[in-house]
C-alpha cells in the first residue's frame, strides 16, 4: 500500500478558526479533518496528518520544514497531499511551501489544490502539481475528486498529462513531445484557421519580458572604474575552464590587470555561434582591451577593473541569462565598479 | 514552369564495382567516389561508409546530409558542383531513403549528431536514412574557411554523382509539380487566401552560411525564389553548427513548408510566391532585409505568410522584425521557431519577441537532454563531442553513453518544420 502524508490547517485541521491560526505544526495518526474527504478516494493510505497554523507556518518557516522533514524522514510517504487552499493566501503560502520543499528535498511527489488567482499560485506552480480548484471551501466537494483523480495517477506512476486534461494549473514547464503531425503541417493548419478567422492556438505564447532600467549616466568618466564584459567565449588559449561553445550555464573572470591587450595566440573564441577566425587573429575585436588600456593610461577612465568576465550567449536559456548577469552585476558592485562595457556577438 | 521528380526508394546500399541502382538496391564503387572527392587538392584522405537504419552507428560530427539528385538534361546544385544554369524545370530524379552524409575531423566547433539506432534515432530523420558516410580529412594547412568549402562541394559532388548514375534506371515514382505566373495562378484559384512564404537562411559566416545558385547568401538581399528550382539543389548548405535547428541540405531540398503548401495549393490556399531572405548578424541589414521581404510579400498581394527560421537567437529578432512588418500591413503570419527553455524547460522559451506574433509552432525545446548509449561503432570523431552545442564537458559518462541536448542532434527540430517534435507547457 502507498504511503501518503496529509498537510492541513488549524481550521481544516479541525482545531478552530483564526484564534488558532498560531499553533505549531503537530502531527496525527491517520487522517483528520479534510484529509478524511480523500481516504476513500486515493489509492494509498493516508498514515498522517500534519496540521500548522497559517501565521505560525508564514513566521517560522524553516522550524516548519525542520518538522516536516523530520516526519518525512520518519514515515517516507510516496505522496504529499496539501490543502485544498481555494483563495487563502496564508494556507495556499503554507501548501505551496511544503509541497514545494518537500518535492526538492526528497524527490518524494506533492500536489496540493488552489484557486487561480491564489498567490501563491505564481510562487510554487512550477514546483509542485496545483489542481484548480474553486475560490472557497464551497468548491470542496469538486475539488477533492480532481485532486484525487491526479493523486492516483501520480501513485501509479502514469505518465501526467497536459494541464487542461488533467485540471492542473499549467507548472509553466516547457516538455518536448513528438506530435502526430509535423511542424509544417501544424503551421499551415494554423494559417488556415487565422486567415478564415477561426480560433487558432499559438504554440509559443509571446513572453513579456522584465523591462532593465538602465543606470544614470557616470558623472565623470576620469574618476570611474569600468569594468569589461563579453558574451562572445573569449577565454586564455586552450579553455582551461571548459567554456562551452553553446548553451553556456556559468561565466568565468580572468584577470587583465598585466597585459595591454589580448594577444593572438593567448586568447581565443570558443563561441560557435560566430565566424571565430577573425576574432582569434586579434581577440580585441570581441573585446577591445587594447583601447581601454590606452584610455586607461591617459586618464580619460580612472581606472580598469582587473578582470573581465566572460560567457558564451549562443542558445542560453533566458533564465540563465538573467541568473548570470544578476552575479555578475552583484560582484561588480562589490568591487566598486561605476560602469561596465559588455560586447556582444 | 514544371518539374518532374522521378522517385526512386532506395531500399539498401552495397559496396560494388559499379555505382548503379537496381530494384531498390544502391551500389556504390567506393574507389570512385573516393577519387571523385580527392581530386579537390585540399583534402587528403576520405573514407567511406554505409550506416542503415538499426546499425549501432554512431555519426558525429556531421557536417551535411544531401540527397542525391540529378537532372536528365542539364545538372542540379548549380554554381556548386552543375554548371551555372537555370534550374527548376525538365526532369529530376532523386534517390529516395537515402543520404550522402559528410563528417570528418572538425572544421570550426561543433557539429551534429546522428544514430543509427537507439534513443536519438528518434529525434533525427537521418536515422531512418541508407547513408553512405563520407569521413574527409584535409591537408595540412588548409584555412578553416577552405577546408568548409572543401567538404560541403565534396558531399555535393558524390550525392549528385552517385545520382546521375542512375538517370537510366527505372524510377519508381513521379509526381510533377507546376508553378504558373502569378496572373495565372491569381485566375486559378481568385477565392482561395493568397499565401506565401517566407524562406529565412542563415549567413553569418564559417559554418554558419547558405548558398544560393552558388552565391554566399551574406552577399545577397531577400528575393523571390522559384520553389521549383529549391528541390534542384540551388539552395546549399554551408550550416551544421548548433545542428539541431539548422538546415542541411536535405532539409532545403525536401523543405516541408513548400511540400505542404503545393499540398494545400488549390484546396485551402492559393500558394503565390516564396522568398528567399537571409539573416545576417548586421543589425542594419535585419532592419533592411525585413523591409524588402515584407514589401515583396506585400506586392505579391499575400494574404497570409508562413515564415521559417533557421537558428536561434539573433535570427529570432530577424523573425520578429519580419512578423512585426507583414502584420502590420494586414498579412496574418505564422512562424516557426524551436525554444530554448532551458534543460529544466523553465525558461521563458525566446529570446525576442513582439505581440504580432500570436501564431507560432514550436519545433521543440532545443536545451532538454537526452542520454544516449554507446554505440558499437563511431564514424567520423568522438573528440568532437565537447565542441557540439548540447555536448559539454562531463557529457561522456563512465559506462561509454553520453548526456546530449537535443539541440546537437542533426536535424532534430528543423525549423522548416520537417520533423514532428514539439514542446508543450506541463
Amino acid at each position: 500500500m502507498k504511503r501518503i502524508i496529509f498537510y492541513t490547517n488549524q481550521f481544516f485541521g479541525q482545531i478552530g478558526g483564526e484564534d488558532k491560526a498560531s499553533i505549531p505544526p503537530r502531527i496525527e495518526d491517520g487522517a483528520v479533518g479534510t484529509a478524511n474527504l480523500f481516504k476513500d478516494k486515493v489509492e494509498g493510505e493516508i498514515v498522517a496528518t500534519i496540521i500548522c497554523g497559517d501565521n505560525y507556518y508564514a513566521e517560522n518557516i524553516e522550524e516548519c520544514r525542520e518538522f516536516i522533514s523530520r516526519e518525512v524522514e520518519r514515515l517516507r510517504p510516496d505522496l504529499v497531499i496539501a490543502g485544498p487552499a481555494f483563495n487563502a493566501g496564508r494556507f495556499g503560502i503554507a501548501c505551496g511551501d511544503v509541497c514545494s520543499f518537500v518535492n526538492d528535498k526528497y524527490g518524494i511527489d506533492t500536489i496540493t489544490g488552489m484557486y487561480i488567482e491564489n498567490p501563491a499560485v505564481e510562487i510554487y506552480k512550477s514546483n509542485t502539481y496545483i489542481v484548480e480548484t474553486g475560490n472557497s471551501a464551497a468548491s470542496m466537494r469538486k475539488a477533492v475528486p480532481r485532486m484525487a483523480a491526479l493523486a492516483n495517477k501520480i501513485l501509479r506512476k502514469e505518465e501526467i498529462g497536459l494541464p487542461e486534461e488533467e485540471g492542473y494549473i499549467p507548472k509553466g514547464i516547457r516538455v518536448n513531445v513528438f506530435h502526430e503531425k509535423t511542424g509544417a503541417e501544424r503551421a499551415l493548419d494554423m494559417l488556415v484557421k487565422k486567415l478564415k478567422g477561426e480560433e487558432y492556438r499559438t504554440e509559443i505564447p509571446i513572453p513579456v519580458y522584465d523591462k532593465v532600467e538602465a543606470a544614470r549616466p557616470i558623472k565623470d568618466l576620469k574618476k570611474a572604474k569600468i569594468a569589461l564584459l563579453t558574451s562572445g567565449g573569449l577565454v586564455p588559449y586552450g579553455n582551461p575552464d571548459h567554456l562551452p561553445a553553446a548553451t553556456a550555464k556559468f561565466y568565468k573572470k580572468y584577470p587583465i590587470k598585466d597585459i595591454d591587450r589580448f594577444a593572438e595566440g593567448s586568447y581565443e573564441s570558443v563561441h560557435a555561434g560566430y565566424d571565430p577566425v577573425y576574432a582569434n587573429e586579434n581577440p580585441n575585436r570581441i573585446l577591445p582591451l587594447d583601447l581601454f588600456k590606452e584610455l586607461e593610461k591617459k586618464g580619460e577612465i580612472g581606472s580598469l577593473y582587473e578582470f573581465y568576465f566572460v560567457t558564451t550567449g549562443n542558445s542560453t536559456s533566458v533564465a540563465d541569462a538573467t541568473r548570470m548577469g544578476m552575479e555578475i552585476a552583484e560582484e561588480l558592485k562589490e568591487a566598486g565598479v561605476d560602469g561596465a562595457i559588455m560586447t556582444s556577438t | 514552369m514544371e518539374l518532374e521528380l522521378r522517385k526512386i526508394y532506395i531500399k539498401d546500399i552495397v559496396f560494388d564495382e559499379k555505382t548503379h541502382v537496381d530494384s531498390g538496391v544502391l551500389y556504390i564503387n567506393r574507389e570512385e567516389i573516393s577519387k571523385l572527392i580527392l581530386e579537390d587538392e585540399r583534402l587528403s584522405e576520405v573514407s567511406i561508409d554505409i550506416a542503415k537504419p538499426g546499425d549501432s552507428i554512431r555519426i558525429i560530427p556531421v557536417k551535411d546530409v544531401i540527397e542525391p539528385r540529378a537532372k536528365l538534361k542539364g545538372e542540379a546544385f548549380p554554381g556548386i558542383d552543375g554548371v551555372l544554369d537555370e534550374v527548376g524545370r525538365g526532369i529530376t530524379y532523386a534517390l529516395k531513403g537515402c543520404a550522402v552524409v559528410t563528417t570528418g575531423p572538425i572544421v570550426g566547433f561543433q557539429e551534429g549528431i546522428i544514430d543509427m539506432s537507439g534513443p536519438l534515432a528518434e529525434y533525427t530523420p537521418f536515422s531512418k536514412l541508407n547513408n553512405l558516410v563520407l569521413s574527409i580529412k584535409k591537408k595540412e594547412n588548409v584555412s578553416p574557411h577552405e577546408h568548409e568549402e572543401a567538404v560541403r562541394v565534396a558531399g555535393i559532388k558524390a550525392a549528385h554523382y552517385i545520382a546521375k548514375q542512375c538517370l537510366e534506371s527505372e524510377f519508381d515514382e513521379s509526381e510533377t509539380f507546376v508553378w504558373n505566373d502569378l496572373s495565372v495562378k491569381l485566375a486559378e484559384y481568385p477565392d482561395l487566401p493568397k499565401v506565401a512564404y517566407v524562406y529565412q537562411c542563415i549567413a553569418q559566416g564559417l559554418l554558419h552560411d547558405t548558398y544560393f545558385y552558388g552565391r554566399d547568401a551574406k552577399e545577397m538581399i531577400p528575393t523571390l525564389v522559384n520553389p521549383l528550382e529549391i528541390m534542384d539543389g540551388a539552395l546549399v548548405s554551408g550550416n551544421c553548427v548548433s545542428a539541431g535547428s539548422k538546415t542541411t541540405t536535405y532539409h532545403h531540398q525536401n523543405n516541408a513548408v513548400i511540400r505542404e503548401c503545393f499540398k494545400r495549393h488549390g484546396k485551402e490556399i492559393n500558394f503565390i510566391g516564396v522568398v528567399l531572405s537571409p539573416m545576417t548578424t548586421v543589425l542594419n541589414d535585419k532592419y533592411r532585409n525585413s523591409i524588402i521581404t515584407s514589401r515583396i510579400v506585400e506586392m505579391l498581394g499575400a494574404d497570409g505568410v508562413i515564415q521559417s527560421q533557421e537558428g536561434f537567437g539573433n535570427p529570432t529578432t530577424d523573425l520578429m522584425m519580419i512578423c512585426k512588418k507583414l502584420e502590420n500591413k494586414g498579412i496574418k503570419t505564422v512562424l516557426i521557431s524551436n525554444e530554448d527553455a532551458g534543460v529544466d524547460g523553465k525558461s521563458e522559451p525566446l529570446p525576442d519577441g513582439t505581440v504580432e506574433a500570436d501564431a507560432i509552432v514550436s519545433t521543440g525545446n532545443s536545451n532538454a537532454n537526452l542520454h544516449i548509449p554507446k554505440m558499437d561503432k563511431v564514424l567520423g570523431d568522438l573528440d568532437a563531442l565537447e565542441h557540439i552545442t548540447g555536448g559539454f564537458e562531463g557529457s561522456r559518462q563512465e559506462d561509454g553513453s553520453l548526456i546530449v541536448e537535443i539541440h546537437g542532434i542533426m536535424g532534430s527540430h528543423n525549423l522548416q518544420g520537417f520533423s514532428k517534435l514539439g514542446a508543450v507547457t506541463k
